[in-house]
């Protein structure tokens, strides 16, 4: 069982490679008696699994959105071992109850690992601090706390947060965005928003969140991780932190790395996304940001949301786009075809950088005696997003339509061959 | 395509018309010409001014646009409209001598009398054309006509009108298919 | 033309024709005809998500002058208050065979998505979106212009027009800056900065925090409602303060050109953007704006379903099959 021989596959640096795996495991060589399934994976690019550490499932909750299933489905499908729940479920995970919930849900499907992530204050309300320590210590061991979909706004509950996670090496993933500064927007401020007569959201109500969070850390010596960076100024602003050697880091969405404001003119809610598309400027900061290594990871905000929460105008629209499907392939064309950075430190990004802000183990990697997630990818080969055949349970794909580069053709998790493209 | 009417013939039946419309009204009072835009307009005004040169009198000349009132507004893209002109006086109890350049089918002077039904009661309502080319498919007749052409169907009768085209003459031109 | 959801999509051309089909009509409706026959059998729906009284009675007006059937929908007391679809409502509407809809909504870009989603064949017409466009009543300033500094001709080349409030949440200020500027005028905002959008730069206008520095220049100075509400959201200190600055007064109008006109979109709040008396001067035309409204509504609906409608053109090929 679990037991393969991959031969004819290349690596992330374009060298000729085999894979051995036995009993779920990466091994060098195969034991006496096992009796390895051989693929010819000629053509085929082997990466280590992709770890992913935003993600929403919507269950429990919003099962009709996704459901832990179809989202590790989602995931698996985008050449992803590992994903992150993010807590703004029905009721919310801010207790050890319902992440253990989440994460045998994850431990049940067998297809990925399901971090759950907690919620930093009870309820996501901002307010007071959930039982950090009791999800810590739960099955889950959740060790990254967010209100993400809320930003902390409050200085002195991020503060404590910060201070808090402290005990058990936790990290604050912060929605950095100023609630006040941001009331009813609709999407990033500026030339764009000026003509289409939407509400703004500007790129100062993420930056002054960022900054005021920077310090912070620094002052309390803790762990801040800044989702989804949207903001050439928030990309300055880590790459100051970092220079100081402060314990912070990013991360970028693929949409963000390749989506601008000026597609809101079409009042299409499909790009109606928090925070939002910004412009061009931010785009080409946040990709050299990427490939600087000042964002240190790409995570997907993969937000699924029913057919009927999109269909409709734009003000009443929910936020979100799908992400987990397209990431490698959006990431591979915006970075790697552009020459931005090169494969393997692509790969980085959307694997072992990720697993290693999260602690999470057995991932990121291809490592002998590991834990066997990789995925098997055609980089030579195209695909194009059609909506109904995306394995999330939601549609509202931003990239309907487009031809991408990179189709992940097979993913293994534990060894299990979980996703196969022609199966 | 050949010419039917030229410069010198057109004005001659303008002429003759203008005389009938005085003979048949006793006169020039109480007469108010109406054009259909656009060639019906510079015909009006010819008359009117052939009229007041028999006459030695002005006499009262306007425009009138039917394209509101069209029965087959909806077989093709919207049509622009052309301004109305209706003299001070108003049209109640006068005669009023509607002027076209062809009748044929007798729709666009059906929707002339709707137009004008909007505006006012006038006493009579009478018509003049250049050319009738016969194919009615109302009961409309005209009263006053500078030349009868018989045509088929498939013939297109042209007005041109040197105000309008920079050159006085009626053709008839057949619709090669 | 199939729909009319932003002044973006008329070029200068197709805005002149809108203009002059609204004086041919507004000159025949000065001769006594009140009604035409030209949209009899047409249905045209008003469907109005939030409340406004007079562009939905001028639409009104123009539609039973053309002799359309008139359906006023609006969202009190209907199935919309109750949480129906903007979708489901566009297909109810479908289903009535509505050959032009004239929608009102609170959110920007309702317009476009109900014309771009085909949830209905008929026109659409944008009647107010939000905080993004107002075609119609541009369409309907330009033409007040127009017939007051131009005789009814032509563009608005060499006039300035200024347009002063609270640009910043106003679809009249959106559709009038980008119709203004297709005909040729000069448009110059005037605001505190709190009113004016960041990006504002980019719209190709002038910007004057001054009011008393530019009105002197203007051909036309068109005065935008100001809520009460905004106080709260803290854009101006206090109605007191922002009259002051921004209000149209009766010594501002006696600086203004001679020929200049004061205009005003509705319903004005007297005394705070402009004043009883400035309101009723001989330079305002602000009634005459009501007016000219449903020329030009009735101008939009002659030129978007008057002739053949694109639903015309498949029935007609669909009975050719």
């Amino acid at each position: 069982m679990n037991t393969w021989q991959i031969k004819n596959l290349f690596d992330v640096h374009g060298k000729e490679t085999e894979l051995n795996v036995e009993a779920g495991l990466f091994v060098d060589q195969f034991s006496q008696d096992a009796q390895p399934q051989t693929i010819d994976a000629r053509g085929l690019t082997v990466i280590p699994g992709l770890v992913d550490l935003h993600t929403h499932l919507r269950e429990p909750g919003r099962e009709d959105a996704e459901t832990v299933l179809t989202g590790a489905q989602a995931a698996v499908a985008g050449g992803y071992t590992a994903i992150s729940a993010m807590p703004n479920t029905l009721p919310v995970a801010d207790t050890a109850g319902v992440v253990e919930q989440v994460y045998r849900l994850g431990k049940l499907h067998q297809l990925c690992d399901v971090y759950p992530i907690g919620a930093v204050t009870v309820g996501q309300k901002g307010e007071q601090l959930a039982e950090l320590t009791a999800m810590n210590q739960s099955e889950a061991k959740v060790r990254i706390f967010s209100d993400d979909g809320h930003c902390v706004a409050d200085p002195l509950v991020m503060r404590r947060a910060l201070e808090y996670v402290k005990l058990f090496d936790g990290v604050i993933a912060q929605h950095a965005q100023d609630p006040r500064l941001t009331e009813n927007a609709q999407m990033n401020e500026g030339e764009v928003s000026s003509k289409l007569g939407l509400k703004g959201w500007p790129a100062v109500a993420e930056e002054a969140i960022i900054a005021r969070d920077i310090l912070l850390t620094e002052h309390v010596g803790s762990r801040l991780h800044v989702c989804h960076l949207t903001t050439a100024g928030g990309v300055e602003l880590i790459r100051d932190a970092k220079k100081k050697g402060l314990n912070v880091t990013a991360e970028v969405t693929p949409h963000h790395l390749l989506l601008t404001d000026e597609l809101a003119g079409s009042f299409d809610p499909v790009y109606k996304v928090n925070p939002p598309l910004r412009t061009n400027k931010d785009v080409a900061a946040l990709r050299a940001g990427l490939a600087d290594g000042t964002i240190d990871i790409v995570a997907t905000d993969h937000a699924p949301h029913p057919q009927e929460s999109k269909d409709c105008e734009w003000s009443a629209a929910a936020f979100g786009m799908l992400g987990l499907e397209t990431a490698f392939s959006i990431c591979y064309m915006t970075m790697v075809k552009n020459e931005l950075m090169s494969l393997s430190e692509l790969v980085d990004r959307m694997a072992l950088r990720p697993a290693q802000i999260a602690r999470y183990e057995n991932q990121g990697e291809i490592r002998t005696g590991n834990r066997a997630n990789f995925a098997l990818v055609d980089l030579n080969s195209s695909w194009t997003v059609e909506p109904e055949q995306l394995k999330s349970k939601s549609k509202n794909t931003p990239f309907a339509g487009m031809e991408l580069p990179a189709v992940i053709e097979k993913t293994f998790h534990n060894g299990a061959l979980v996703f196969d493209r022609r199966g | 395509m050949s010419v039917v009417l030229n410069g010198a013939e057109i004005a001659r039946a303008l002429k003759r018309i203008s005389h009938e419309i005085l003979e048949r009204n006793h006169g020039s009072s109480d007469l108010i010409l109406l054009g259909i835009p656009t060639r019906g307009v510079a015909i009006a005004e010819q008359i009117a001014s052939d009229i007041s040169g028999i006459e030695n009198s002005e006499i009262e000349c306007g425009t009138l646009d039917i394209t509101m009132y069209r029965d087959d507004l909806r077989l093709k893209p919207p049509r622009n409209l052309f301004p109305t002109r209706i003299p001070a006086s108003g049209i109640d109890g006068k005669n009023v001598v509607l002027v076209d350049d062809v009748l044929y089918s007798g729709r666009t002077i059906r929707a002339a009398l709707d137009a004008l039904n909007e505006i006012g009661r006038p006493r009579t309502v009478q018509l003049a054309v250049l050319i009738d080319r016969g194919h009615r498919e109302l009961p409309i007749r005209a009263d006053y006509v500078g030349k009868n052409i018989p045509t088929s169907k498939n013939e297109n009768v042209k007005v041109h009108i040197s105000s309008v085209d920079g050159i006085d003459e009626v053709t008839i031109e057949s619709d090669l298919k | 033309m199939k729909n009319l959801l932003s002044i973006d999509d008329l070029t200068k051309a197709e805005a002149i024709e809108i203009l002059d089909t609204a004086v041919t009509l507004s000159n025949l409706s000065e001769t006594g005809v009140k009604k035409f026959p030209t949209l009899r059998g047409r249905t045209v729906v008003n469907l109005f998500f939030e409340d406004s009284t007079r562009t939905r009675i001028s639409f009104e007006a123009a539609a039973k002058r053309l002799s359309a059937d008139v359906i006023n929908f609006s969202a009190k007391g209907s199935s919309l208050s109750k949480g129906e679809s903007l979708k489901d409502t566009a297909m109810t509407l479908q289903a009535m065979g509505a050959d032009a809809v004239i929608i009102r909504h609170n959110s920007s870009g309702a317009a476009h998505r109900l014309a771009s989603q085909k949830w209905i064949d008929g026109a659409v017409i944008n009647a107010g979106d939000g905080t993004r466009e107002h075609p119609t009543q541009a369409l309907l300033d330009a033409f007040t212009i127009r017939r007051n500094l131009k005789n009814d001709q032509g563009d608005l080349k060499g006039l300035k027009v200024g347009i002063v409030g609270d640009i910043l949440h106003s679809r009249v200020a959106r559709s009038n800056v980008l119709l203004l500027s297709k005909l040729g005028a000069e448009v110059v905002l005037i605001a505190p900065p709190t009113l004016l959008p960041v990006g504002v730069d980019s719209w190709g206008t002038s910007v004057s925090y001054s009011f008393d520095e530019v009105i002197g220049d203007c051909d036309a100075v068109m005065m935008l409602r100001v809520q009460k509400e905004r106080m709260e959201d803290l854009f101006f200190p206090t109605e007191r303060e922002y009259s002051r600055a921004f209000g149209l007064t009766k010594d501002r109008i006696a600086m203004m050109k001679e020929s200049a006109i004061v205009m005003h979109p509705g319903p004005m709040n007297r005394g705070l953007e402009i004043s009883a008396d400035s309101a009723e001067s001989n330079k305002s035309v602000i009634v005459e704006q009501v007016a000219n409204g449903v020329s030009v509504r009735m101008a939009v609906l002659y030129l978007l379903i008057g002739g053949a409608t694109t639903r015309d053109l498949e029935t007609h090929l669909g009975e050719n099959k």
